[in-house]
């Protein structure tokens, strides 16, 4: 599972307060997408185009359990890497299919714009711009497997413990 | 070496003899909270199996009673989950209603030595309890429902011997806000309570400490047992069950010392914990337009009485709005049988039902733009308790009160000596 295209950076401690405030809370997942960041970085969700990468700090994700994983899924995002992420955001990267990796030190390792490539597999993170690569911490192979089959969802599906969601 | 105590809980209920950092574990999962967010339509899904309802418990808590046609429909679905699967524990907006981390300790919900899961990110609050307890998110609390089983990831754990006793007008709120400016953020990381301070604390008040880890995003937050613990959980619940203590040899990644005796009245300034914690004289004198207590940390009987204190002889300041919310329709009883909330009442504070309410900025109590406001709830980040241009401050129950009677935020040891 290989993912190239170019990033954007946030910083340290991104809560998912900021990726999913409460103003979307009753909004359909897709309308949910639109306040990704409105209050760290407005206007920013019109930028990204299908596939870009995000590249985080410390502890990306932090905060509340809501789905804000899901919506930078929605939002097209291809996947996210991060020097740490939190455990609850991780748990929701995997459960709803949106890649995300820690590599520590990735923050460092991009400008904004760079071009990266991200191999989950490998657990690797190449900046191609740069030309230079960084070892990821490898997702273990269970999750890895559960990303790739989409997430925890369409499992439940399969097996008849949840029905067919629209 | 030996283990700490998440480490012997996951391999206990792993089926392990011994489990380490690093290692991913899948474990039995004891109690499974879902609350109303659940049910909410842009998250539920339609749960067709359950391989023992006896384990999961509902409660309605993040927006009660409802406040709009989202939130009742979200009620409705939970009610046919109930229904269904003939859920005996569960807590409908009623009499029974309250924050499902206080509900947990309010009925011995959470046994020590297991593994207790809900979506919501303070389920470490039951650590208290000698539990394994975390938020998973909605994805795994339903697979948890579904299956009782889930999966962790074992992190490594810091050690804080609590020594010493609180001085006064001073409350584990402070100690919470202290220990994450001295340490910053825990994230992948397990803490454990534990020494000779404990002995002294209440349990409501250790509960403040395991809640409040969710903001220095520890994955487990637990307390070694004692009989104060252990004679409240065998209180309310008669499922036996084994306690769990640290190995004498335990592999800390860390030992710290949280001296009580040292601490003074803390604040957070807007928009996060980790970073910005200072003493409270660094905010003094700060206008505020609304003051709250309330939520799964500082909603509890021993809370509202100390609020009740500080107001005693006092008003609520005319530019004020204060907000007092217990953490469960238990504790609202409670407060009222002791006179407490007449007193709350007559100091001018508004005492609502117990609920998430303010807390999560989306049920009421809703901070406006531009405003200001101190709270002893859990989280302050940017927008958290309603529009984003709002400055949110977080202290203890006592420097709310203080600050509610004087409009501005202001060092308690002012009102109680
Ligand atoms: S009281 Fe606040 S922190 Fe606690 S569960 Fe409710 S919204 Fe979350």
């Amino acid at each position: 599972m290989k993912y190239t295209a170019r990033v954007w950076k946030f910083g340290d401690n991104i809560n998912t307060d900021l990726i999913l405030p409460i103003l979307a809370f009753y909004l359909t997942p897709q309308e949910q997408t639109k306040f990704v960041f409105k209050a760290n970085r407005p206007g920013w969700v019109e930028l990204v185009q299908p596939g870009d990468i995000i590249v985080g700090g410390n502890n990306f994700g932090t905060g509340s359990s809501r789905p804000a994983a899901r919506s930078l899924k929605n939002l097209g995002l291809g996947c996210m890497v991060a020097n740490s992420i939190n455990g609850l955001f991780f748990r929701n990267c995997v459960n709803f299919a949106f890649p995300a990796m820690e590599c520590p030190g990735v923050f460092d390792g991009f400008n904004e714009g760079d071009v990266a490539e991200i191999d989950f597999d490998a657990a690797t993170v190449k900046n191609t711009t740069q030309n230079k690569t960084l070892p990821g911490i490898a997702l273990p192979p269970k999750l890895l497997e559960l990303l790739k089959a989409g997430g925890i969802y369409p499992l439940l599906e399969k097996e008849g413990s949840i029905a067919p969601r629209k | 070496m030996g283990m700490t105590v998440a480490e012997k809980i996951l391999a206990r209920n792993g089926g392990l003899k011994k489990v380490s950092p690093g290692d991913v574990v899948t474990v039995e999962v004891a109690a499974v909270i879902l609350i109303d967010n659940n049910f909410q339509a842009n998250v539920r899904v339609d749960i067709l199996k359950m391989r023992d309802p006896s384990r999961v418990i509902v409660a309605f808590d993040h927006r009660v009673p409802a406040g709009n046609q989202q939130s009742a429909a979200a009620h409705v679905a939970g009610r046919e989950l109930v229904k269904k699967f003939g859920i005996k524990r569960f807590h409908d907006v009623g009499p029974n209603q309250g924050i499902a981390h206080q509900l947990i300790a309010d009925h011995g919900y959470a046994l020590p030595g297991t593994v207790l899961l809900c979506s919501d990110s303070h389920t470490c609050s039951a650590g208290v309890f000698n539990c394994v307890a975390r938020g998973v998110g909605g994805p795994d609390v339903v697979y948890a429902a579904i299956k009782g089983e889930t999966w962790f990831r074992v992190g490594e754990t810091i050690r804080y011997n609590i020594e010493g006793k609180l001085a006064t007008a001073v409350t584990m709120k402070d100690v919470f806000l202290d220990m994450a400016g001295r340490y910053g953020d825990h994230a992948t990381l397990n803490v454990e309570f534990g020494g000779s301070g404990v002995a002294g604390l209440s349990m409501d008040a250790r509960k403040t400490l395991t809640t409040m880890a969710a903001e220095i995003s520890a994955e487990f937050a637990t307390f070694e047992p004692d009989d104060v613990m252990l004679d409240w959980v065998r209180k309310r619940n008669p499922t036996p069950f084994e306690a769990v203590y640290p190995d004498k040899d335990a592999n800390y990644k860390e030992v710290r010392k949280l001296n009580l005796s040292a601490v003074a009245p803390m604040v957070a300034l807007p928009d996060s914990i980790i970073g910005n914690v200072r003493p409270v004289a660094d905010a003094v004198g700060t206008t505020i337009n609304q003051a709250f207590v309330g939520s799964c940390a500082n909603g509890t009987l021993e809370d509202l009485t100390l609020v009740a204190k500080v107001l005693e002889g006092h008003k609520v300041s005319p530019n004020v709005r204060f907000l007092v919310t217990p953490g469960s329709n238990n504790i609202y009883r409670e407060a009222l049988r002791t006179g407490i909330i007449q007193k709350l009442a007559d100091a001018g504070a508004m005492v609502t039902p117990s609920t998430c309410g303010a807390c999560g900025g989306g049920h009421m109590g809703v901070v406006g733009p531009g405003e200001t406001c101190i709270t002893a709830t859990t989280r302050n980040f940017k927008g958290r308790m309603g529009d984003p241009t709002a400055r949110i401050f977080m202290g203890s129950p006592a420097t709310i009160a203080a600050s509610a009677i004087t409009g501005v935020i202001t060092d308690p040891r002012e009102f109680i000596k």
